[in-house]
């Protein structure tokens, strides 16, 4: 048997504990959100959906403990190239079905190969710079590989088209990057080109409803019809929430169905509406707990790649809560980032609990330092 | 690798974790004041908002563009249409108030309920359209019943109305409601479902240009639905207008003169292509199909033997008969299998392997030259020429000529006709060519097959001294204060494929054709005006050697069609026609003085600046002679 005794003791409960907390809340508030103005009788279907996928998800995060972090490290390259190449695969079959290009289909179950590959480049990211960090930080030669290893699924992505997740990646690989420290001429160098880009990428890069959508955001009054009537009936729905809500199923903004993809992007209303600054001031004590729990499993990790591979998972988590809570309150463009095992969607829990499997991984393997 | 004490340790990891911690504080402190924000401070405004559940959107609709002919006559406007719409979060009780609605307006109940029933649930706070288009009638009692109904509105929609019912219809083209499929492919994201789009003709081709934008009011409504407050509002742009090609008065003439008759005409500016005919009959009427045409219209419109809904001018193919014979001319002086002055003798007919071909002249034209065979239409003379010349060499200029192939007409479902090759026949029928097929095809009959437009384009080129134009149907695109968006220039597709010379003797042949004492179409000259162009009577079913069918006697579905292709004034030709009669027998007497009369309409009203009166030649016509 691989596992041994220590590898039980070790287990981290609290960990497990916090995922635990969130998916029944997540599962509570999608229970409202798709059931009000719901006619059909029973349990409505996407709920039971989103049930299985969570304990789909709960059975990929136990089986990705069965294997030592570290032989991630040898085999993250093997990943990587997988990952590309389903990249690559959905590119060209969705081409030729004339559909979606971002859905990957195997038998009965439909995943974004764009969600694996997040944690897959975390991992390469982390393999790397385990081999190159320095107290004065990194040169620009050794940027050069992560930059390929970054840009490949960017690509990839971009094309599909789906322009938020490729720039979460962006914005992960370069948390991860600026956490290993760089040296100050390549960090200025890089926000240099960064700034610079934005002019490029405004004028060749978006499309127009892409631009739109963020003109809007700069002022809702440019689209009051569209995604500025959404932003409104949001944050109509989240400011009459008060501190208590209106009650569980009670929620009228989301009753009679004001706010737009109440069960994905926006269910965060759906939280606030009905459970108040109350429930909210819950959820993201429950988030803050999760995060800080990650950061204490990246310090608490003797290895190298061990401590990156679990601060970029906790990264990733932190960047999809804030863009997405960001999004709903009005503070930041509308970009389809869902919440972390709140919003509905398979291929969003799965990815999350393998990271979560990854995080409970390094801890309990904690000690074993190498 | 880095060196050993530059190595970071557990501490190193410790700080920048710290780091990274308060990063994440801050950030969710944000999250937290901004939730703060809305719920605490913003939560009163907020949640009397929700009750009230006051805000709306109301749609404004943009005008579609309208259309122009080129004098600048109005074809296609918009009129004020009145459209019955309801909320559903505003009317209640909603059976109630829908049932006293029905009894008001005199409208079935169930009908009604389907409307609101076939939206779905997704919409509470969106109206909904309970019945388009009502009554004056209807929309007096409504308004006078406003306080009984609540949450029914009445909408000003800008509706497409066709000014001349049937006129140019096929060209026009009409709307249709987009379906499901089209709003999802995201190509139309200004439109929502309920909009039309053009389904047919130039409402289809330039429906980029032509739709606006949509508009709305973001608005605060009270407890019955009553607007307190606008709070933004979004102005419609209306779209683009159009200014065609066509000109008005010429295709009502040209639609005059098919009435009762199934066909097509097609008249362009040999100049640039502009085309400022293109009638096909029977036609339909458009403001049928707005808002969705009736099951039963639609039925009738489909089983009319007519084909009402094809438009003839660039959808039916038909042999191009006689009219072919000016390919055969051009094929045979360039290739020098002929010359002006060679000559064919023709003794009613022509003798291949052992079958006899006839000449519709079963007493013979004599020795006869090319100008005149042409004048006189002689099969004979162009049998041998083309059995000289052989299919792919005909081919060859046909194809030159723009046969058999697209015009590119800016308008869906043109057909490409066909022209035949041995290649072609081979790997269509694995059948080798046979020597007599090219016999029929250098008259124009066989497997060719070919548009009117292609016809009139073709022949206008003829006129125009051998410049192919893609025919252009709008000039300019126009915003709504009459400056020009777009401007459409003519366009040169390609060349005839002969020589000056060459061309001066077939038109002198299609001028004889004509003006000429022995021509086919001697009858339909038109006094002033010198008119170059050639008859053609395409055989609808294929007829053995030596037949001779009465056609009078035959079925009407299998009498032959008449052709009529020419353009005028000969000298300088200001219009080129193209004029096709299903089953009308003889281009001379049956397609021909369709032509004529466009060309005196046309050129008499243009301006009456014309080459010297030549005598007409009424009193020398011969007996009634077919092509």
């Amino acid at each position: 048997m691989m596992f041994d005794r220590r590898l039980i003791e070790n287990f981290d409960w609290g960990f497990l504990g916090i995922i635990c907390l969130i998916c029944i809340a997540g599962l509570v508030i999608l229970y409202s959100a798709v059931t009000a103005g719901w006619d059909g009788a029973g349990v409505h279907p996407l709920f039971k959906r989103q049930v299985v996928w969570m304990g789909v998800g709960f059975i990929v995060m136990m089986s990705t403990l069965v294997v030592d972090f570290r032989e991630l490290n040898k085999m993250n390259l093997f990943i990587y190239i997988l990952c590309v190449g389903l990249l690559v695969s959905t590119l060209v079959t969705g081409t030729m079905g004339g559909g979606s290009r971002r859905w990957l289909v195997i038998g009965p179950l439909r995943m974004q190969s764009s969600e694996l590959m997040k944690i897959s480049l975390i991992m390469s990211l982390a393999a790397v710079y385990s081999n190159n960090v320095s107290l004065e930080g990194l040169g620009f030669r050794n940027l050069i590989k992560p930059a390929i290893l970054c840009l490949i699924p960017f690509g990839l992505i971009v094309i599909q088209p789906d322009l938020g997740t490729g720039l979460l990646l962006l914005l992960i690989a370069g948390s991860i990057t600026l956490f290993v420290k760089v040296e100050k001429k390549v960090f200025f160098t890089l926000a240099g080109l960064g700034f610079s880009a934005v002019p490029l990428v405004w004028f060749f890069g978006l499309k127009e409803y892409q631009k739109g959508r963020i003109l809007t955001f700069l002022d809702p009054d440019r689209d009051p019809l569209g995604a500025g009537y959404h932003i409104i009936q949001s944050k109509i729905a989240i400011g009459s929430g008060m501190i208590t809500g209106k009650g569980f199923l009670q929620g009228t903004q989301n009753k009679l169905n004001f706010l737009p993809e109440q069960h994905t992007d926006f269910i965060l209303s759906v939280l606030a509406e009905e459970w108040g600054l109350v429930g909210c001031g819950v959820l993201l004590v429950l988030y803050f707990f999760l995060l800080f729990w990650g950061l204490n499993i990246a310090y608490a990790c003797r290895n190298m790649f061990g401590s990156l591979l679990a601060f970029g998972v906790t990264i990733m988590i932190f960047w999809q809560i804030f863009i997405n809570i960001g999004m709903v309150m009005g503070l930041m463009p509308v970009v389809g980032v869902p919440l972390p095992l709140v919003s509905y969607g398979g291929s969003s829990v799965v990815t999350n609990m393998v990271g979560f499997g990854i995080l409970l991984n390094i801890s309990m393997r904690k000690f074993t330092s190498g | 690798m880095a060196g050993i004490n530059k190595n970071p340790d557990r501490d190193w990891i410790k700080q920048r974790l710290i780091g990274a911690s308060l990063c994440i504080i801050a950030v969710f402190s944000l999250l937290f004041l901004r939730l703060m924000y809305l719920q605490l401070i913003k939560g009163e405004e907020f949640r009397r908002l929700s009750k009230t559940n006051c805000v709306r959107l109301k749609s404004i609709k943009s005008s579609r563009g309208l259309i122009y002919d080129r004098q600048n006559n109005l074809l296609v406007d918009n009129r004020p249409a009145f459209d019955l719409t309801i909320v559903l979060e505003d009317a209640n009780p909603l059976r109630e108030t829908v049932s006293r609605l029905a009894m008001l307006i005199d409208e079935p109940y169930e009908d009604l309920m389907d409307s609101i029933e076939k939206a779905g649930r997704a919409a509470f706070y969106k109206p909904l359209t309970l019945k388009r288009d009502i009554t004056r009638d209807q929309l007096a009692i409504v308004e006078a019943h406003q306080f009984d109904l609540p949450g029914i509105y009445i909408d000003i929609e800008p509706t497409r109305h066709y000014i001349y019912k049937k006129t140019a219809a096929h060209l026009l083209g009409y709307l249709g409601q987009i379906n499901r499929k089209e709003l999802e492919s995201g190509q139309y994201p200004n439109l929502r479902s309920g909009d039309s789009i053009g389904r047919y003709g130039v409402e289809k081709s330039f429906e980029s240009f032509l739709q606006g934008r949509r508009g709305g009011r973001q608005v605060e409504v009270d407890v019955n639905g009553r607007v307190i407050k606008v709070l933004k509002t979004v102005e419609p742009q209306s779209g683009n207008d159009l200014s065609l090609t066509l000109d008005l008065k010429l295709q009502q003439r040209a639609e005059e003169l098919l009435t009762g008759k199934d066909g097509a005409v097609v008249a362009i500016d040999p100049s640039n292509g502009d085309v400022l005919v293109m009638a096909s009959t029977p036609s339909f009427d458009q403001n049928d199909f707005i808002g969705g045409i009736s099951t039963k219209k639609w039925r009738t419109l489909m089983d009319d033997p007519g084909r009402p809904m094809n438009n003839k001018a660039i959808q039916a193919e038909y042999p191009p008969a006689s009219t072919y014979k000016i390919i055969t001319a051009l094929a045979g002086l360039e290739e020098k299998a002929i010359d002006r002055n060679s000559t064919s003798y023709c003794p009613g007919f022509y003798r291949f392997g052992n079958r006899r071909y006839q000449c519709w002249n079963r007493h013979g034209h004599g020795e006869i030259s090319v100008v005149d065979a042409m004048a006189q239409s002689c099969d004979v003379f162009f049998y041998q020429t083309g059995e000289k010349l052989g299919v792919d060499v005909l081919a060859q200029y046909a194809n030159g000529a723009g046969l058999g192939r697209l015009t590119g007409v800016n308008l869906a479902h043109e057909r490409d006709g066909l022209i035949p090759t041995a290649a072609w026949k081979k790997s269509r029928y694995r059948e080798s060519w046979q020597a007599g097929e090219t016999l029929s095809i250098s008259i124009g009959q066989g497997f060719n097959l070919v548009t009117p437009l292609q016809m009139a384009v073709f022949i206008a080129a003829v006129g125009n001294g051998g410049t192919l134009y893609k025919p252009r149907i709008v000039k300019a695109i126009k915003d709504t204060n009459g400056s020009v968006v777009k401007e459409i220039e003519p366009e040169i597709t390609g060349g005839l494929p002969a020589s000056g010379e060459n061309l001066s003797i077939v038109k002198e042949g299609l001028f004889k054709v004509v003006q000429g004492n022995r021509g086919t179409a001697r009858r339909v000259r038109v006094k002033g005006i010198n008119i170059a162009g050639k008859t053609g009577t395409a055989q609808v079913f294929s007829r053995k050697a030596g037949e001779k069918f009465e056609n009078k006697k035959l079925k009407r579905t299998l009498q032959d069609h008449a052709w009529f292709v020419c353009y005028a004034p000969a000298e300088n030709p200001k219009i080129a026609i193209s004029v096709i009669i299903e089953h009308g027998e003889h281009g001379s007497s049956a397609a021909a003085p369709v032509a004529g009369d466009l060309v005196a309409t046309y050129l008499k009203s243009e301006k009456n600046s014309l080459a010297t009166p030549i005598e007409t030649a009424a009193s020398q016509v011969a007996p009634d002679n077919q092509e």
